[in-house]
């Protein structure tokens, strides 16, 4: 496996620093110690001999449970209630004496403290879960402590995300959502991956939440638990054990970016290029929670409302009235402005388990977006658009209804037929397939506007998988093949009357909203907390 | 010396009644063995071993221990047990 991002020492004379580099999300600068992430734990090898003598193994092993104890007693002041009284048990759990003489007595035997730990619990597990359902809760606990223990004698970070009282760097090999759902990012200074690109998870989180962030980061994970860093977003860097004078030269770039983000934010007029042509900055949000930090960010629309999101966990599909009311919330908070509300978006990275899609050897490629409707959801599809069009009525919010993953204009034709039918009067089209892009002129002919969403866009005109971090270099928005696609797209808009976006993330990466601009696209689309920084990067920015 | 107690707690010596249970054998001067008819007599002072009796609400449990104070412990750990340890 090939990489682009390389370990260099010293990379800029007279910074005491090691430099690590990857691919930046966001533009702010942060220094923090460092708290790794853990990955799930191997189970130890049963032949591994020990690595030193018995007393040895015996007391690594031991300090392991006591290691354990003391995180998770930690933790436990960090919670109240039931969380707490868990972790309290767990804590008695690793302080168990019992637990530490089955471990010793293993060691003793020629065990080393990886095995011994992993065969002392499997042998309560074994009584714990003879009690049956009773116990089931207290035998996913002790598999948990195990894991810890076994990670904490090996030296290796525990698993599971870090709990600290003090702000961090949090540093993982990947996030997946189910570590973000356990993160306090109240406490996560920044995010340093060693896998995923700019639109993994991790790089989605980190925009959304305007967290700095590098990722595809190679050699990330050499980083120690608490070594201090610098996270620049801005140049892709992370500095290693950096000196006090780097570090005070980041803390005072970070305040001065912070002061014209803020002063970007309060202006909210409306950006225009000098043919008079105004550039909309709206906001992608999931749901009513969203909108809030939208409007706060001065959104001037919803630029992408993405449904699906509303309905990711959902077994039954929802009901028409169950839309209705999850939808209103959105569109009476944007009286008289648009809101762009796409049609649910299945696929192989967000499944609706209403909406199963069956196994494929190549879900990006395979029936997903508009397709799923089109194979056998068709209903699925018609109840969604008639309760956009019952939700929209009287809120005075200006409804466009768009599909994701359409191909060509056949596609875009029915779509548009269904969404006129409902009564929606502004039916529209995301372009993410090149094909599409590439007949840009004969989609937009059936539809009355356009979206472009660069993700989808450029993973599929570099044939770069978006979810693997060796290919983050070909994930860029800002490839001339893509940018080329984008302006046919956009020119296409232009010579047929019709709004073309951008929705993708790369409309929320201020070093690219400029230029789409000057590609012809009538609006942008960002997450919320993207909204001033791209403001204030295009009132600097003179169109020609 | 031993003790024979029918342990109050609806829920039985699990969760927040094993719990309290072993910190106060912990917190005793002499060890404390802890059995269930028919299972092996095992260590009070050991959360995992307590659990892995499976004592529900309403059975019987015999407590055990030796020495000075032997009696006063087995006073106090029976005590507790007849208590509804689930507050």
């Amino acid at each position: 496996m090939s990489r682009r991002v390389s370990v260099t020492e010293d990379a800029e004379p007279g910074e005491d620093a090691r430099r690590l580099s990857g691919i930046g999300i966001g533009s702010a600068g942060v220094a923090g110690p460092v708290a790794l992430m853990g990955a799930p734990e191997p189970p130890p090898d049963p032949d591994a001999p020990p690595s030193a003598a018995p007393e040895q193994e015996t007391e690594r092993a031991l300090h392991a449970l006591s290691q354990v104890a003391a995180e998770l007693g930690r933790r436990a002041h960090l919670v109240d209630g039931e969380a707490a009284e868990v972790l309290e048990a767990q804590v008695m759990m690793a302080e168990d004496p019992s637990l530490a003489e089955a471990v010793a007595a293993r060691t003793v035997a020629g065990a080393p403290a990886e095995r011994a730990l992993s065969e002392a619990f499997g042998l309560f597990r074994a009584t714990l879960a003879e009690a049956g359902e009773y116990l089931a809760a207290r035998v996913a606990d002790l598999d948990d402590l195990a894991a810890r223990a076994v990670a904490a004698a090996a030296g290796r970070p525990m698993p599971g995300v870090p709990v600290r009282d003090e702000p961090f760097v949090l540093v993982a090999r990947d996030l997946a959502p189910a570590d973000t759902a356990l993160l306090d990012l109240a406490k996560v200074l920044a995010l340093v991956t060693e896998q995923g690109g700019p639109t993994s998870h991790t790089a989605i989180l980190a925009r959304s939440r305007g967290i700095p962030a590098v990722v595809g980061v190679a050699g990330a994970l050499s980083l120690a638990e608490d070594e201090l860093v610098i996270v620049d977003a801005a140049q892709g860097a992370v500095y290693a054990s950096p000196s006090a004078e780097l570090v005070e030269r980041t803390r005072r770039r970070e305040a001065s970016r912070r002061e014209t983000a803020a002063r970007a934010s309060a202006d909210t007029a409306p950006i225009r290029t000098p043919d008079g042509r105004e550039v909309k900055l709206l906001a992608n949000i999931g749901g009513v929670g969203e909108v809030a930090d939208a409007v706060a960010a001065g959104a001037q629309g919803v630029g992408l409302f993405r449904t699906e999101v509303l309905y990711l966990g959902a077994v039954e599909p929802p009901s028409f009235e169950e839309q209705v009311a999850a939808y209103r919330g959105v569109f009476e908070a944007f009286d008289g402005r648009p809101v762009i509300a796409r049609t649910l978006d299945a696929g192989a990275d967000k499944p609706l388990p209403f909406l199963p899609l069956g196994e494929e050897p190549n879900p990006a490629l395979g029936v997903r977006g508009l397709r799923a409707f089109r194979a056998e959801y068709e209903h699925l599809l018609d109840t969604q658009l008639a309760a956009m069009a019952a939700a929209a009525e009287g809120t005075g919010a200006e409804l466009w209804v768009m599909a994701p993953m359409v191909a060509d204009a056949a596609e875009a034709r029915w779509f548009a037929a269904k969404a006129h039918a409902a009564g929606i009067a502004r039916a529209g089209v995301m372009i993410e397939v090149p094909a599409a892009a590439l007949c840009a002129r004969e989609v937009l002919a059936e539809v009355d506007f356009a979206s472009i969403g660069t993700n989808d866009l450029t993973q599929y005109t570099m044939a770069a998988d978006r979810l693997v971090g060796a290919l983050g270099g070909l994930q860029d928005a800002g490839h001339p093949a893509v940018l080329k696609l984008i302006a046919m797209t956009a020119a296409a808009g232009a010579e047929l009357g019709k709004p073309v976006g951008v929705c993708g993330e790369a409309a929320g990466d201020p070093r690219l909203a400029a230029e789409l601009i000057r590609l012809g696209v009538t609006s942008l689309s960002m997450t919320p907390a993207a909204l001033g920084e791209v403001r204030g990067a295009l009132g600097q920015v003179r169109f020609g | 010396m031993q003790r024979t107690v029918t342990v109050a707690s609806r829920v039985g010596l699990h969760a927040r009644p094993a719990a309290v249970f072993v910190k106060a054998t912990s917190a005793a001067s002499l060890p404390v063995t802890i059995a269930k008819a028919g299972k092996e007599p095992v260590s009070a002072r050991s959360i995992l071993a307590v659990l892995g009796l499976d004592v529900r609400g309403g059975e019987d449990v015999v407590l055990e221990t030796e020495g000075d104070g032997a009696e006063t412990i087995l006073d106090k750990l029976a005590e507790l047990l007849t208590e509804d340890l689930e507050g």
